[in-house]
């Protein structure tokens, strides 16, 4: 039951990893970004009165986890599924015998894993060799990996919740342009989660964003501990379950308008 | 027609095309404003949590930024037809501009003026209005003029960035990103004093992309601090957005090479 | 003096050589590998002032190679060019000027604009004095039956409209010298029409010289009275349409309408090449037996009904040319 969605994911995957050299130079631009973010921080912690909520150290490693993990944002949709519904050639995915969410989310987790691993591996070598990446032990990283395998579950359904909605809005890509960098501030792409006033803390602890970057990476630097992860996993897939929920509810409303319209 | 009346005519049909698409053009103004404002939040957040920076206050750092943002908003807005060059070399259409009597720098540029770089415009503006009515700066012709001047270096540095990263397309398209690390990189570099900065990276934003100039330099002047970190004098700084011009200049002579590199090996 | 003269062209492109398999493309990331194509080989022909010339050849033989450098877009490696008495690649600005160039799949329309403001910008473009660009515009307008489009956004135009505004842009400064890229492809059997009687038109009425590149042979044998045939980078043949048929074969065909359905012909110095209930179609080789002769023979043999001698449609000339076994896929313009 599992194999056409294998297949549409490595198809994927394997596509996605032609672009090497695109990828080269993405990941260049984004070391170079995260150098200046790097030396921007650490000129910002010589005012430190030693009770931030988070370290220099733990500070620098986040900066270089979220450039890494930076293409986990779903702030892209994919443009050949958004050509599919604004162009109302969607019904014809009707015809196949496989659940089209399931189809697109499997593309997704796609979209998503390989720019990640292309991008993060190189980058985490050389921030490690520099010194700036600093490891957890044996537990944190068990802990990271499965937080996040649920952080790509989360970003692929928020994606696709955003896709779907463009059953209803005219003008392309619509309500994504506007979420997309919201979607940078509230995940921890511009300063760590933790260095906001901690009375912003409770708007970021009531969204789904943070479960993408930000507690993953929490998670790796050790500002969360080993038995905080189950918390963070139930939280991220709390999330997750609720906008797939609700991405399958938009995505039979909106091929039932299409079918009841006519295209 | 002579070039800039033509230049103009061009611009007219950019701006009535983006017009049939209001309602994406809102879009993608809000998009562009709050790009630039998720910025402001993060460095708000960090002088809430820190002070001070290196005894740099937020209202000067806000100098800083406008000064920087309203500059990128106006190179983003007219470097556009640089910008998207490389979908021209992909699909053929630059062999289009060369079948035409005019100079090729002069067809791309006019290609597109962005509307919607207004958001970041907007943006812009709010926060170096606010910088400076909240500064001890007596607001004078010289002040002002400087930076005004500042952000037209600040414009056209910009500009020839856009001019560099379209004659890349001559050699590869795929690697395009790279300049992204001195457009945007270079913005969010700029938009902090460069004294923050290790020597090395100082003297990268400089000499080679002297985004210092444009930001850094006259800013000083504007405040009327002394430059502690670098040393440079009160006249350099003032003269020193003059030399995002001399870049781009530089940078139109660079695309010539690749226009003749172009005409001898592409296909 | 002719007006466009060429002699022994040659241009050569440098081509990345992929590597295979995963390895391979890290390896190629870092050093890339070249091999150099030969587009044009030693090309050489001229053209005076008002002739229409067919250039014709399969994908990839350097067609628009040298349609590029004859614009003055590229330089190449050797050879001499003069188009108008210069060498188009020393002087762009004044070359262009004086060519117009229409690309099949690709128009220089302003997409979101109607077409009458792509002209007047193409107006200020070209320098084209006011009163001047009025009598050529509404001239072209006439001849090509725009006027009710010239309101309309291009995007909104069908392939055949947008095509025929496509000439007008390119003629709006009169160019001595018109280049066609694939002019007909995809349109509808009315559009190929009117836009061959046009360029007929246009090179009769107005002297102007034009170089057509097609892969519709129709459009070739109802236009052209020249043909250059580009293969490998160099010509094949310069000549007329015959010249090319007498050139690939000699063969002719004969057809035979049969009075009885299903009836057989057999003769020695022919061979059935398709049969339908009541015509055949025999090839035959007029050097080994004269046309007159092998008649003679097959009518005092079999009952028939009506029969004509025809040559090879050009198609199949083109095919054979090529090596291509199906002629259909040379014609592909006109069924796509």
């Amino acid at each position: 039951m599992i194999r056409p969605y294998l297949a549409v994911f490595s198809a994927r995957f394997r596509l996605l990893l032609q672009y090497r050299a695109a990828a080269a130079a993405g990941m260049a631009c984004q070391f170079f970004w995260g150098l200046i973010r790097m030396m921007i921080f650490q000129a910002f912690y010589e005012n430190a009165v030693g009770s931030e909520p988070i370290s220099l150290n733990q500070t620098v490693s986040y900066v270089w986890l979220s450039q890494g993990f930076i293409m986990l944002l779903p702030f892209r949709v994919d443009g050949e599924i958004a050509g599919k519904i604004t162009s109302g050639n969607v019904a014809y995915e009707l015809l196949r015998p496989t659940n089209l969410y399931n189809l697109w989310f499997a593309r997704e987790m796609a979209n998503r894993i390989t720019p990640v691993l292309l991008r993060a591996t190189p980058m985490f070598i050389l921030a490690t060799l520099a010194g700036w990446l600093r490891w957890p032990g044996p537990g944190n990283l068990a802990a990271v990996a499965i937080s996040l395998l649920a952080a790509v579950l989360l970003s692929s359904s928020i994606s696709l919740l955003m896709t779907i909605s463009m059953f209803w809005t005219t003008s392309g890509r619509g309500i994504t342009l506007i979420i997309s960098p919201l979607m940078f501030l509230l995940s921890g792409m511009v300063i760590p989660i933790p260095l906001f006033p901690d009375f912003l803390q409770p708007v970021f602890r009531a969204l789904p964003f943070i479960g993408l970057i930000d507690l993953p990476i929490r998670l790796f630097v050790g500002h969360l501990s080993v038995s905080s992860a189950v918390g963070v996993l139930v939280y991220q897939l709390l999330w997750t379950a609720v906008l797939i929920l609700a991405g399958k509810l938009l995505l039979q409303r909106g091929l039932r308008r299409l079918v009841v319209q006519g295209g | 027609m002579n070039a800039a009346r033509l230049y103009i005519r061009y611009i007219g049909i950019s701006i009535r095309s983006q017009m049939q698409y209001r309602a994406s053009f809102v879009m993608l103004s809000i998009s562009s404003f709050f790009a630039t404002a998720i910025d402001v939040v993060g460095i708000w957040a960090l002088f809430e949590r820190f002070g001070t920076l290196r005894g740099w206050r937020l209202a000067e750092v806000g100098l800083f930024f406008g000064l920087v943002n309203v500059a990128m908003a106006i190179g983003d807005a007219f470097g556009r037809g640089f910008d998207q060059f490389y979908r021209k070399v992909r699909d053929g259409g630059f062999d289009r501009l060369l079948l035409r009597p005019r100079s090729t720098a002069l067809q791309v540029a006019a290609q597109e003026l962005t509307l919607f770089r207004i958001g970041k415009l907007t943006q812009g503006l709010i926060v170096l209005f606010w910088a400076a009515g909240v500064l001890n700066v007596t607001w004078t012709a010289g002040t002002i003029l400087l930076a005004l001047f500042a952000i037209f270096g600040g414009a056209t540095l910009f500009y020839g960035l856009w001019v560099l990263q379209a004659t890349l397309c001559f050699w590869t398209v795929e690697s395009l990103e790279i300049m992204n690390a001195f457009t945007y990189g270079g913005a969010e570099t700029a938009e902090f004093p460069l004294s923050i900065y290790r020597p090395w990276f100082r003297r990268f934003f400089t000499f080679v992309v002297p985004l210092a100039c444009v930001s850094y330099f006259p800013a000083l002047a504007i405040l009327g601090k002394e430059d502690s970190a670098l040393g440079s004098s009160r006249g350099f700084q003032q003269a020193a957005p003059g030399i995002g011009v001399v870049f781009m200049l530089i940078s139109l002579q660079v695309w010539k090479i690749g226009v003749r590199h172009y005409r001898s090996t592409g296909s | 003096m002719p007006q466009i003269l060429v002699e022994n062209l040659v241009k050569t492109f440098r081509v990345a050589r992929r590597r295979a398999g995963a390895l391979g493309a890290l390896v190629g990331l870092a050093r890339r590998e070249y091999r150099t194509v030969r587009a044009l080989d030693g090309v050489s022909f001229s053209m005076e002032e008002g002739e229409l010339l067919g250039y014709i050849g399969p994908n990839g033989a350097g067609k628009s190679t040298t349609v590029k450098i004859l614009s003055g877009i590229l330089v190449p490696e050797a050879g001499r060019v003069e188009v108008l008495g210069k060498t188009p690649w020393k002087h762009r600005i004044e070359t262009v000027r004086n060519i117009g160039v229409v690309f099949g799949q690709r128009t220089q329309l302003w997409w979101d604009l109607p077409a009458v403001e792509s002209f007047e910008l193409l107006r200020d473009i070209y320098r084209v004095p006011q009163s001047e660009y009025e009598r050529t515009r509404d001239e072209l307008v006439e001849l090509l039956q725009i006027e009710p489009l010239l309101d309309t956004p291009v995007r909104q135009l069908s392939l055949g409209q947008r095509m025929r505004c496509d000439l007008a842009a390119a003629l709006l400064h009169s160019p001595r010298i018109l280049y066609l890229d694939e002019p007909t492809i995809g349109l509808d059997a009315v559009s190929k029409l009117a836009v061959r009687e046009f360029i007929r038109r246009l090179n009769r009425d107005r002297g102007v010289t034009v170089i057509l590149t097609t892969h519709d042979m129709d459009d070739i044998e109802a236009l052209c009275r020249r043909v250059i045939v580009i293969h490998e980078g160099g010509i094949f043949l310069d000549g007329t349409l015959d010249d090319l048929r007498a050139r690939v074969t000699r063969e002719r065909r004969l057809i035979v309408d049969l009075v009885h359905e299903n009836g057989h012909i057999s003769d020695p110095d022919a061979e059935i090449i398709s049969r339908d209930p009541r015509r055949l179609t025999l090839r035959f080789d007029p050097q080994r037996v004269a046309p007159a002769k092998l008649i003679a023979r097959i009518t005092a043999k079999h009952e028939i009904r009506d029969l004509f001698v025809e040559n090879p449609p050009i198609e199949e000339i083109i095919a054979r040319l090529y090596g291509e076994k199906k002629p259909s896929t040379m014609a592909l313009g006109s069924y796509t």
